[in-house]
């Protein structure tokens, strides 16, 4: 696995340079923006907001970076026809998708990292300057440690969306690669409608069809924990491991997927 | 061109736009009232189309909510006063976000506000409080403020004590809100009772619900001084001067020759002071 680590090392080191992490500035001041406005426009929700804000922008940045990253990992490369002499090397085609796959899960968790410590400190920031008792009406502390299983869970989503994007990207172009991983997206948090699809249709085949893909594609609103976290509500640890658990192996299938389909393909 | 030439040409032409947009708006001020707009009113809708941002989308709906209130709150004649759009938001807020405690809350003191302060809609403040009460059966502060629009909007104290008494049965409720339920039936309609619950409230660690309860205070001290000012007439037979009301402005003579909070003051209008259009 030593091929698939270099290939890992390589893909961040190429994300730094395409200035990837420049949408950490941007977040940095959209979030110290919106909590010096927020005092004066939202009637004391400032925090609750601030957590929402932050935990939406974590989500869709890193939501972008996977999907516009995503869809170029592999074209890039047979687009460049830098894949002939790196396949030339002893790397094997698995290897090769694992590695790119790993690299920008990596570049990913510094995103997902670094965007949690600047929300931790802008909400350090506003609730410094707020009464104790004050503080005791919130639904939760500003600083509430639960905020990282949110963050946690949006790490775990955009890892499936990743590799959703990597297994399209292994056989389709990146405008294709990127209208079906959003399509796909779109439509995993509609899954709960699939599943009840039997309540406003009639037709025994479209049911099944709809079950079918409540059961096939990936259930993106399980990852969804943000709105209970800043509320206070609790998450416990079987739901996270359990939701863990099964994007690991949706994880794992599309990767499988995508090794298939890229070891087919002829770069003569 | 030079990339110097092209950038100076660049800020110019920025500086133009900005400086056009800003006299459009100094000289040219747009022709009719637009009303507000509220695109897509159906909840379900949203929820979906929030792809998962709920809490995000709430939040904005919540902001516009506030901005629609006190936009209307504050507007001037020839524009006539409308919440129309404070209760769809407020529902879409809820939907979205049904946490969202202070939508509920601070939503049900919007909506039962008298006109022209606020829609004068207790019905709508009743509503919007029953749904936070269905997404979270446990939270008393919802029963609360249900007995509190039942107590000052509708004058139902009969309900209001029943829906105290319900709040007092809730884990975690306060224990002051059971002798409040007694007290609201035993003296409903009384101003020392009325008084007793906003003092309650005053002492709220939410800042907005107690700055709202000494409002209440103080428009119960100015009817206080309207009750005193005509047994003073009534007993001198000729009108005294009219004092200044708690908030500092000077109350006024209404059209029958009785005293009444000037249209001035941040207190108006107290209850029964006057009734929204239909």
């Amino acid at each position: 696995m030593n091929a698939a680590r270099a290939v890992a090392v390589a893909v961040f080191r190429e994300s730094v340079r395409d200035r990837v992490f420049y949408n950490l500035v941007l977040f940095a001041v959209l979030l110290v923006g919106t909590s010096i406005l927020m005092g004066q426009l939202t009637a004391g929700q400032d925090v609750k907001i601030i957590k929402d804000l932050g935990l939406a922008a974590t989500s869709l940045f890193g939501l972008f970076i996977a999907i516009f990253v995503g869809i170029n990992l592999v074209s890039k490369e047979v687009d460049r026809r830098s894949i002939y002499p790196l396949l030339a090397k002893p790397i094997r085609r698995a290897e090769f998708i694992v590695g790119k796959y790993l690299g920008l899960l990596l570049t990913l968790a510094v995103n997902v990292l670094v965007m949690a410590i600047a929300l931790y400190v802008v909400l350090f920031m506003l609730a410094r300057d707020v009464a104790e008792p004050i503080q005791r009406a919130w639904d939760s502390p500003a600083l509430d440690p639960a905020l990282l299983k949110a963050m946690a869970l949006i790490y775990v989503n955009l890892a499936v969306v990743t590799a959703l994007a990597l297994f399209f990207s292994t056989y389709s172009s990146p405008i294709l690669s990127a209208i079906f991983t959003l399509g796909v997206y779109v439509v995993g948090q509609f899954n709960a409608d699939l599943k009840h699809f039997d309540r406003i249709v009639d037709a025994p085949a479209a049911i099944a069809i709809a079950k079918a893909c409540y059961y096939v594609l990936p259930d993106f609103s399980k990852f969804d924990i943000k709105l209970a976290v800043v509320h206070g509500v609790p998450v416990s640890g079987s739901y996270l491991a359990a939701t863990a658990g099964y994007a690991a192996l949706y994880v794992a299938a599309l990767l499988f997927g995508a090794i298939v389909i890229f070891s087919r393909r002829d770069f003569k | 061109m030079t990339r110097v030439t092209a950038g100076l040409a660049s800020a110019l032409c920025l500086s133009g736009a900005v400086g056009l947009h800003a006299a459009q708006d100094r000289w040219l001020p747009p022709a009719v009232d637009r009303p507000g707009l509220l695109y897509v009113r159906s909840p379900e809708v949203i929820k979906r189309a929030a792809l998962g941002y709920n809490g995000i989308t709430a939040d904005v709906y919540w902001i516009r909510a506030l901005q629609h209130f006190g936009e209307e709150r504050l507007s001037q004649p020839p524009h006539v006063r409308s919440y129309a759009l404070l209760y769809p938001l407020l529902d879409l807020a809820t939907t979205l976000d049904p946490y969202f405690s202070i939508a509920y809350r601070f939503g049900s003191i919007f909506l039962g506000e008298p006109y022209p302060g606020g829609p004068g809609r207790p019905d709508l403040a009743i509503a919007l409080l029953r749904k936070g009460i269905e997404a979270q059966p446990g939270k008393w502060q919802y029963m609360q403020d249900l007995g509190f629009v039942y107590y000052w909007h509708l004058r139902d104290y009969r309900t209001a004590a029943e829906t105290f008494q319900r709040a007092a049965d809730l884990p975690g409720a306060p224990s002051w809100l059971r002798p409040l339920a007694a007290v609201t039936l035993a003296e409903g309609g009384h101003r020392a009772a009325s008084r007793a619950l906003w003092q309650q409230l005053a002492q709220s660690e939410e800042p907005w619900l107690s700055s709202s309860a000494v409002l209440r205070l103080s428009q119960l001290d100015a009817m206080d001084m309207m009750d005193a000012w005509r047994l003073a007439k009534r007993e001198r037979g000729v009108a005294p001067p009219l004092p200044l009301d708690p908030s500092g402005t000077p109350f006024v003579l209404n059209a029958a020759g009785d005293i009444e909070v000037s249209r001035d003051s941040k207190l108006f209008p107290v209850p029964g002071q006057i009734q929204p259009p239909r």
